[in-house]
């Protein structure tokens, strides 16, 4: 499933917090990989760890939260263990981001030109002149009409979609392999959404640019990406082409997830239903973390932790899989 | 119900709530001095302009729409957060007064808002809470008459009766939701207005709720309407469905017919640009354009500037909403030129 040189690899990440009642992990054991111009998508529920994950891979985890273990390597280069200076040059060149509230991803002192223009200028070698025809390109490319008039207004002086466009301008400013984007339509309209996300599908066509899509919203997820994280309390539940994990889920929280969508075109009763919540990362249960809330659950489940296990056509940290009990390496 | 409330149900055959072409109009002018000295214009918006529906007993109203369509503004009419700039909202049959400080019509209309975190006292324990209506309306005679129901409120939205000595903050979202829904059911209401109750929610969390909702509806007979601009979550919990462009309603239909045979552009268009599940991979014809500015609506029908059928009569004219025939046995009222000239055919679109 994994292509031969994946483009970004991600193993056993593991993100803590310390506090003063002890560690916290807010990402356990976390691997996946992204191939170039391959769109994965994470999903799962507020405090599963999928925005942290996108944070620890651009190296903008906030302290007292740090990397505690695993390896991040970018075409084949380490990444995680890199200093400051070092990772500043990566972000935005090598890796760009695209978070969920546009207006405070600009900075509202400056035009947009002019972030548009720095940031070209900081990772490319262009000149002023040639950087603000980037600039005037890309936002052609992101679909602001005209440009010559717009790349000298304020981000206020831009409704939210076309805000959110500026952003994605910014982030495909420097040409970057890979681009984070992290609830990149949750703060937009349903029509705005289908525009941004058509536009980052194409874009990232055109040029070849991988994207790791972190959402809450599986509809969204289910026409961009190719492949798909389902995570749980900081893990990984299953990873899977998306098809699959969307219509075949094998792991139960997978399923009790997808039957739990209201859908526009199925009509039923009832919403199938997971009782409880995802536990506090105080309180993870041992074993499958999910286990309390399983309805699938037996004794090992509460025993062991279960690693990503081959499951049909995906992979699923459940025990219902164990059956050939030879864990993937 | 006690018996104060006996005249509205004599009025049964009714709709339950009424609104008759109810506007709200916002005054956001500049400051007076600098009207005179900058010269500026007053600047009036309408962020509810004409809308006319009726909501039966029993039955859930849908109302969807885009941010800054006026359908929580509609919501707050309702309950009378704000006074209608015109037009009647009747209540079984009802005038409603807000000026009148009629309490027992208060007492059958409350509101689940939209973020658990805001809306309750984070000083007050969850049984505070939850009595205050009781109390405010004097439904209980005693303290332990009020504690029992109390207990039976929380009960009833799935929670302990112990969680009553708890604070909002030790509760999740979805929980702190149920606690909400425990304070509107307090005063026996028929009617509840939940303005996007499950928008702030996660999607197991969201099913939990909507399942209570649908659930307590069937034990207690409530009415509701439900606002959201999530048309997913409209289609599963709604018996009807109205969509809201821009202060008016552009269209209603039953919610089978609307997701189904959606008429106006702009219900066809949301549609399309819903992403759903069942569409794994297959690309959504984008809409190009954007909500226009509500200070500053364009002329004739508001949808036109995006709309790709709109013709001349369409820049001039505003269109009210009308019952047309549409492609499945049934009628629906949209509010379209097109439609109603019949440029616009009829889809049934092909779901499986």
């Amino acid at each position: 499933m994994k292509s031969a040189d994946p483009l970004l690899v991600v193993e056993h990440l593991r993100v803590e917090f310390p506090t003063r009642r002890g560690t916290l992990t807010a990402v356990d054991d976390v691997s996946l990989s992204i191939a170039a111009g391959e769109v994965l998508g994470v999903v799962g529920e507020s405090g599963a760890g999928k925005s942290l994950t996108g944070a620890a891979i651009i190296g903008l985890i906030d302290p007292p939260g740090r990397i505690a273990g695993g390896e991040i390597r970018l075409a084949g280069r380490r990444i995680d263990n890199l200093p400051q200076e070092a990772l500043r040059r990566i972000r935005g060149r090598e890796i760009g981001a695209v978070f969920q509230d546009p207006l405070t991803s600009l900075n509202p002192l400056y035009t947009v030109g002019r972030q548009l223009v720095e940031t070209i200028t900081t990772h490319l070698d262009l000149g002023q002149k040639a950087a603000r025809d980037r600039a005037l390109s890309l936002l052609n490319e992101v679909g602001i009409s005209a440009p010559e008039r717009r790349i000298d207004h304020y981000p206020h002086q831009f409704s939210g979609g076309m805000r959110q466009r500026v952003v994605i301008a910014l982030a495909l400013a420097a040409k970057p392999k890979l681009i984070i984007a992290d609830e990149p339509t949750t703060a937009l309209d349903v029509s705005i959404q289908a525009q941004i996300i058509a536009l980052l599908k194409r874009l990232c066509r055109d040029h070849d640019t991988a994207v790791m899509l972190i959402t809450h919203d599986m509809g969204v997820i289910a026409e961009t990406a190719d492949r798909v994280a389902v995570m749980y309390a900081g893990r990984v539940a299953e990873i899977g082409p998306v098809a699959d994990v969307i219509h075949r889920p094998q792991h139960p929280y997978t399923a009790g997830l997808m039957g739990s969508i209201p859908s526009i075109v199925a009509e039923r009763e009832e919403l199938a239903q997971i009782d409880g919540t995802m536990p506090r990362l105080t309180a993870i249960p041992s074993g499958c973390a999910f286990n309390p809330r399983c309805p699938q659950v037996f004794d090992r489940c509460r025993r062991e932790r279960p690693d990503l296990l081959p499951a049909g056509s995906t992979l699923a940290a459940c025990w219902l899989h164990a059956c050939d009990v030879v864990p993937v390496p | 119900m006690s018996d104060s409330t006996g005249s509205l149900e004599r009025a049964a055959s009714l709709p339950l709530v009424e609104l008759i072409d109810v506007a709200r109009y916002f005054d956001v002018s500049a400051p007076w001095l600098n009207r005179v000295i900058e010269r500026k214009p007053r600047q009036i918006l309408r962020a509810v302009d004409g809308v006319s529906f009726a909501i039966e007993r029993g039955e859930t109203l849908g109302l969807v729409g885009e941010s800054g369509c006026g359908k929580s503004t509609v919501a707050r009419l309702i309950v009378g957060l704000y006074r209608p700039t015109r037009g009647e909202i009747r209540y079984a049959g009802r005038l409603v007064d807000f000026a009148d400080p009629e309490l027992a019509l208060r007492r059958t209309m409350q509101m689940i808002f939209q973020d658990p975190y805001a809306s309750l006292n984070p000083r007050w324990r969850v049984k505070d809470i939850v009595a205050e209506p009781i109390r405010a309306h004097g439904l209980a005679q005693t303290p332990a008459v009020l504690a029992a129901k109390v207990v039976a409120l929380l009960e009833q939205v799935g929670l302990a009766g112990a969680d009553g000595a708890k604070y909002p903050h030790q509760f999740s979202g979805g929980q702190r939701q149920r606690i909400s829904i425990a304070r509107a059911l307090a005063t026996d209401p028929a009617f509840l207005i939940c303005d996007e109750p499950t928008s702030a929610l996660d999607v197991s969390v969201q099913a939990q709720v909507l399942n209570l909702m649908r659930r307590l509806q069937h034990e207690l007979g409530l009415t509701y309407l439900f606002i959201s601009h999530n048309l997913a979550v409209v289609h599963h919990i709604a018996d009807r469905v109205g969509v809201m462009y821009l202060g008016r309603v552009v269209e209603f239909a039953r919610t089978r017919q609307l997701f189904t045979s959606p008429q106006h552009p702009y219900t066809r268009m949301l549609l399309a640009a819903v992403p759903d599940l069942a569409m794994t991979g297959v690309p959504r014809t984008a809409v190009g354009g954007e909500v226009p500015n509500p200070l500053d609506p364009p002329t004739g029908c508001a949808f036109h500037p995006r709309c790709p059928y709109a013709n001349q009569r369409c820049r001039r004219e505003t269109p009210l909403l009308k019952t047309v025939p549409l492609a499945e046995p049934g009628t629906g009222q949209v509010a379209c030129h097109a439609v109603e000239e019949g440029r616009l055919a009829p889809v049934a679109l092909a779901l499986p």
